[in-house]
Formats: structure tokens, C-alpha cells, sequence
């Protein structure tokens, strides 16, 4: 999993090829608590770094997810749309969001490493 | 102003609780095991809430206060008996709500349960309409532990004796440790259970020894999924000044005695939107796919014309779907209506439902 890196926003990103798999990272399942409802972005569409790509909602509050690279939806899970507790269960893992055709692997510079992530969600937590 | 801790908040850190700032306390929102798991544990087993922050009210007296409570609740309390309880408002002159409240006859007079961030100000009006006539101790110096879901009979029994022969609404003295705890049979979750009021040095050795017994700490997140699921009412969201109790749809909490006589606090507006009807009620609302309408959500008619809000919506873990409250227009508030809920930009199907969303299943009493 060495190529997997992390947004400041806690979502994870794995590059293979051109394709990078984006999800939400167990620090954020965490911290909103059991996840209830998930919505995705549209296939086809197109997103933009930084900017919002779905939804998450807890029994509390509803939080925004952004994507960390700009790209077009190839393909989103609706595993998680259908049994959002899978979020909780499965983070890093089956439980992915969405996957971008991305268009400037440049746009993964600027995001963290495991190791710098883990001491991020530390700090932020404390 | 210093934020104040209940006499279990030792009991909340040893349990891994997450805290939340609520009505000037510091709460537990939830344990190491997550709102839905608390949620269902109290719906499947027994759960217990630290409600100490809610005001409790003794008022000292005899049938001349009773005369006087009867100018300001809407109820025959003439005819409540000892130890009974009942669910009431304190209005203002335009049968604005400004608090829910259970009211229960104890010997000395009466003891009143308050919302937590009302209880001053409730304080302030009530010692003002009784003009300063009778003792009143808003008491800090008990805590009050709901215990709650089917197991609660049982397992609470085993700590004090008797508790289990208490029908719905009532309450008593128990002695707890040799302390003397009055406990009603009630609660907010639609489950059975009862409130034990307990003097704060003997909270944590009395919530310890019910978790012993097989129940658990719940927060107050569980507490909200609870309470909406079982169709009742958050003050601050679901009931406020700007709304009576006919608008609340809580009509059947006033005494038809009491109607009839007309002569409480706000009992003019309460007649007129009896006779008359309302132009807003609170319904209950089921949204037809997963998406969650928050507090606030704008409610849209088939024609697409707004015809009211949400006032409190979440996860109902029991439903296993999204649940909500909310005032739509008299006219819209037929069961299945059709209306629509605009959450983030997009407009999404929803039915007017019939409250509960989830079945009581309350103990009933026989007498």
C-alpha cells in the first residue's frame, strides 16, 4: 500500500495507472461516528481538487467528502450507498468511494504520506 | 460561565464517553459503542441516560396551590392523584410553548421535571405567577438517571425492590443505600422505563450497580434517535414559542375540563384553534429513499410551493431509515400526502406518516 496517499480533508487515494480509487480514511469514520447514508458523484461526471464529490451522513450531522485530485467519475460504489455501516466496517478497503480517470498525477504531490497522515490525524484529534 | 458536570460525569470519562456542550452542562453524546448500538441496546435490552441536567422543580403546598397551578397548566390537577404523572406545557398568554414538563403529585405538593436549558428562566415565571406564595426549590442537589427498554423492569428491581409493581405515570419513595429516591415509571424513548431521582452523592453508586446488572450507559445522541423515532418532541426544535400545543398536535395532553372552564394561561388562543383549526401542524414524515431532512429542511407540496420545515430529522436505527417531524400547512397534513424535501439543492419524495414511527410498548397500569 506504499501508494496510497492522504488529503488533509481525510480521504485516501490509491494510484493505479491513470485510475485513482478515493475513499475516506478510518481516522474520519471515527470521528463522525456510525455513517447512515452515502451519496456519490455521477459517472461521467467531473470533479475538481478540492472540491465536494459526495456526501456522508452520521445520526448526527451531514459532512461533505472532497476529492483530493481533479477527474472524471469512472466508477462509484454503491455497496456503500446500499449499506453505508460498510463504511465503518471496511474504510480503507471495500469500502471505496469513487474512482477518477485523473488528469494531472502532478496534483498528488502535495499529499501526505501514511506516516505524515497518522501524526496529521493525531494532532488534529488532540 | 463555567461549564457545570452531573455527579456522573466521572462514571461518563471512565466509560470512554464522548462530551458535548448541552444547555451550560458538559454530556455525554455517546460511549465507545456508537450511537446505533446504544440505540438499539435500549430498544433489545435496558439503557441508562443521565438526565441530571433537567430541572427538578418541588413546589410546596396544599389545595390553594393546587387552585393556583390550575390558572397556569391546562390540566385537572384537582383530580390528579399521588403519585400520578402528567405531560404538560407552560404557556404564555398566546399559548406559546416555553417549556414541556412532566408534573407529578407528591405528598408536600408537587414535583416538576424541566428541560435543562428552560429550568431558570421556568423558574423565574413560575415563582412570579404563584407571586412568591409557596416554597419553590429547583433542587441541584439531586440527580436524575433514566433507565430505559424492556429489561429495565427487571434489572432495576433487582437494585430496589418494588419499582416493578409502578404503573406507567406513576411514581414513589424507595429507599436506595438508605436514601430516599422517588422513581416514576416513564421516560422519553418509547420504551418501558423509569426516572429515578437520587440525591447526587449516591448517583454513581447507584449507576454503577445497574450496569453491573447488565445495563448500559446511552448518550444523549441516542437519546434524540430514541425520542424521534418514538414520535415525541425536542423542545427548542419541535416545540417553541412560536408554537401552541394544538399547532404541536399535543391537543390530547390538555384536560377537556380544564376546556370547558377556559381559564388558564393562553386557554383563549387554545379554544379559538380548537374551534377554529389551525393553519400549522407538526406531522410525522417518512422520506421515501435513504436521505436524512435535518432541522430546518423546507418542506415543498406537489405543486411545488413551500408549504412548511423540518424541525427534527435523523436515522431512526429501529425504522432502519430516515425519520423526521416537521409543521407543514393544515391542508397537507392528511397521512400519505405526498410532499417533497429540499435537501442540498435537490428535491427529494416524502409521505406525511402517523407518529410513532416506532411501536411504544409502555407498561399499563389498571388503576
Amino acid at each position: 500500500m506504499s501508494d496510497v496517499k492522504y488529503s488533509k480533508e481525510h480521504e485516501w487515494i490509491k494510484l493505479e495507472g491513470d485510475v485513482a480509487t478515493i475513499g475516506i480514511t478510518k481516522h474520519a469514520t471515527e470521528m463522525l461516528g456510525d455513517i447512515v447514508f452515502a451519496e456519490l458523484p455521477e459517472k461521467g461526471s467531473n470533479v475538481e481538487k478540492d472540491g465536494t464529490a459526495g456526501v456522508v451522513e452520521s445520526t448526527k450531522a451531514a459532512s461533505d467528502v472532497y476529492t483530493p485530485v481533479s477527474g472524471e467519475v469512472v466508477d462509484t460504489n454503491q455497496e456503500i450507498v446500499d449499506d453505508p455501516s460498510k463504511i465503518n466496517q471496511d474504510p480503507e478497503n471495500s469500502a471505496w468511494f469513487f474512482k477518477l480517470k485523473i488528469k494531472d498525477k502532478s496534483e498528488m504531490d502535495s499529499l501526505m504520506n501514511k506516516d505524515d497522515y497518522d501524526k496529521f490525524a493525531k494532532e488534529t484529534t488532540a | 460561565m463555567e461549564i457545570k458536570k452531573t455527579s456522573l460525569y466521572q462514571l461518563h470519562q471512565d466509560s470512554n464517553a464522548k462530551f458535548v456542550e448541552f444547555a451550560g452542562y458538559q454530556m455525554p453524546i455517546q460511549y465507545s459503542e456508537g450511537i446505533v448500538e446504544e440505540h438499539k441496546f435500549t430498544r433489545n435490552h435496558s439503557g441508562i441516560f443521565d438526565v441530571s441536567h433537567m430541572g427538578q422543580l418541588f413546589i410546596y403546598g396544599d389545595n390553594k396551590l393546587i387552585e393556583d397551578l390550575e390558572k397556569i397548566f391546562p390540566l385537572d390537577l384537582k383530580n390528579l392523584k399521588l403519585n400520578h404523572s402528567k405531560y404538560s406545557f407552560l404557556m404564555d398568554q398566546d399559548a406559546g410553548i416555553q417549556d414541556d414538563l412532566i408534573i407529578t403529585k407528591i405528598n408536600e405538593g408537587f414535583l416538576i421535571i424541566l428541560n435543562a436549558a428552560c429550568k431558570d428562566n421556568d423558574f423565574k415565571i413560575l415563582k412570579e405567577l404563584l407571586n412568591d406564595k409557596y416554597k419553590m426549590v429547583l433542587d441541584e442537589n439531586r440527580s436524575l438517571i433514566a433507565i430505559q427498554g424492556p429489561k429495565s423492569s427487571q434489572i432495576l428491581n433487582e437494585v430496589i425492590s418494588g419499582v416493578k409493581d409502578l404503573n406507567f405515570m406513576s411514581g414513589n419513595w424507595f429507599l436506595f443505600d438508605n436514601q430516599k429516591v422517588y422513581i416514576t415509571r416513564s421516560g422519553y424513548t418509547g420504551e418501558d422505563g423509569f426516572e429515578i431521582s437520587i440525591s447526587n452523592d449516591f448517583a454513581d453508586k447507584l449507576t454503577r450497580e445497574l450496569i453491573k446488572k447488565g445495563s448500559k450507559l446511552v448518550g444523549l445522541g441516542a437519546r434524540d434517535t430514541l425520542r424521534l423515532e418514538a414520535g415525541l418532541c425536542l423542545y427548542g426544535h419541535d416545540l417553541d414559542k412560536n408554537k401552541t400545543p394544538v399547532e404541536a398536535n399535543l391537543k390530547w395532553a390538555i384536560s377537556k375540563e380544564r376546556i370547558s372552564k377556559g381559564d388558564f394561561i393562553g386557554s383563549d388562543i387554545i379554544i379559538k384553534q380548537l374551534n377554529d383549526g389551525v393553519s400549522k401542524i407538526r406531522v410525522g414524515i417518512k422520506p421515501e429513499g435513504r436521505i436524512i431532512a435535518r432541522e430546518k429542511t423546507k418542506i415543498f407540496n406537489q405543486s411545488d410551493v413551500h408549504i412548511g420545515e423540518i424541525t427534527s430529522g435523523t436515522f431512526g436505527p429501529s425504522v432502519n431509515g430516515p425519520v423526521a417531524m416537521g409543521y407543514v400547512e393544515n391542508k397537507f397534513s392528511k397521512k400519505d400526502t405526498k410532499v417533497f424535501l429540499e435537501v442540498r439543492g435537490k428535491k427529494h419524495a416524502a409521505n406525511i406518516c402517523s407518529l410513532p414511527f416506532y411501536k411504544k410498548s409502555y407498561v399499563k397500569g389498571t388503576n
